[in-house]
């Protein structure tokens, strides 16, 4: 009796072992490549993560699916970020130039308290909308560490490419414009 | 009876004041979380806690209670600004299951313990087993040693 008990305990062990195995095995298997930006700067096009929020700038809630049709950018951003007070004219800028071509820029707070957002938006003049994630839920599907982080996503839907960090300096805005000129385009 | 009568009202003096006492703000930093570093508001410096012991703060000096600055703390940043759990729905079960564990454990050493029990070797004879015999002799010689 005791022998089989023990054999059993053994079984018990050894199954666990090999269940350990197999999801390592699964999880190496289906690696894909990294985060979103990862494999959107691979030039892999990943599909946007999609999400519905509440807006800041007006009563409702914004889905990114219906903006399908157009080329998108969703700007993370926090009231209390100091890089994102710094990029918030330039994104309003290339609202203002590219939106009658089929542009929509949306801000996405997050991680901060409505009314600061609102101020902010205020004080910088935007007019883009903004959506509300206080929570941060959606900073692990798109794969955000940091804020800003921006998504150039095209009229399919597809992320053509990924900022980390402030759209500032010339290289990074050239890239930034040539990642919205292949949005549109699509 | 009048001793009683006061005790029963110094009691409800104190219950009363104790209930008007304002939050202490560094007892709330302990139990909220920042959402940015994920450690308690007082262990944290980053912008949105310094934000948050800001609200907390003016919120004390509103009037508001403990339960109205957590509640607009979760409104804005959900419920995971809480560092504990809430005590229903789904983070009921972050209570119960470590006291589940803890069951299952005490359940798990008893059987085994009971098991090993069984399992041990019979005790040695005690002298009360001596036959009546053996037991005359042994009296026997000890008289014979007393005497």
């Amino acid at each position: 009796m005791a022998r089989r008990a023990r054999l059993a305990g053994q079984g018990v062990a050894i199954g666990l072992v090999a269940l350990l195995f197999i999801l390592l095995a699964w999880s190496l298997l289906t690696d894909d490549g990294g985060s979103l930006a990862a494999q959107a700067n691979r030039g892999d096009r990943p599909p946007a993560p999609d999400f519905a929020l509440e807006r800041l700038d007006e009563n409702g809630e914004l889905q990114l699916s219906s903006l399908r049709g157009k080329a998108v950018v969703v700007n993370f951003w926090a009231s209390w970020c100091q890089p994102c007070k710094e990029e918030a004219p330039f994104l309003e800028g290339i609202w203002r130039d590219h939106g009658s071509r089929g542009l929509v820029v949306v801000g996405l707070d997050s991680k901060d308290f409505r009314a600061d957002a609102r101020r902010f938006a205020d004080r910088f003049g935007l007019t883009f909308p903004l959506v509300y994630d206080g929570p941060g839920d959606l900073t692990s599907s798109y794969g955000v560490t940091g804020f800003p982080e921006t998504f150039v996503i095209d009229r399919e839907g597809r992320v053509v490419e990924a900022f980390a960090g402030a759209v500032d300096g010339d290289d990074v805005r050239e890239r930034f414009e040539a990642a919205v000129e292949q949005a549109l385009e699509t | 009876m009048r001793l009683v009568a006061a005790a029963c009202v110094l009691g409800a003096i104190a219950a009363g004041a104790a209930a008007a006492a304002p939050p202490n703000a560094a007892d709330l930093e302990a139990e909220l979380v920042c959402p940015v570093c994920e450690t308690t508001l007082d262990q944290s410096t980053a912008p949105v806690a310094e934000r948050m012991k800001t609200f907390i703060r003016v919120r004390i000096a509103a009037g508001d209670s403990e339960d109205e600055i957590k509640d607009a703390l979760v409104a804005q940043f959900g419920p995971g600004v809480l560092a504990e759990p809430p005590g229903g729905g789904f983070g009921l079960l972050a209570w119960l299951l470590p006291l589940v564990g803890l069951v299952a454990g005490a359940i798990a050493v008893g059987l085994l313990v009971r098991a090993w029990s069984r399992r041990a070797p019979p005790a040695e004879p005690s002298g009360e087993q001596l036959d009546a015999e053996l037991e005359r002799l042994v009296d026997d010689e000890l008289a014979r040693f007393d005497g």
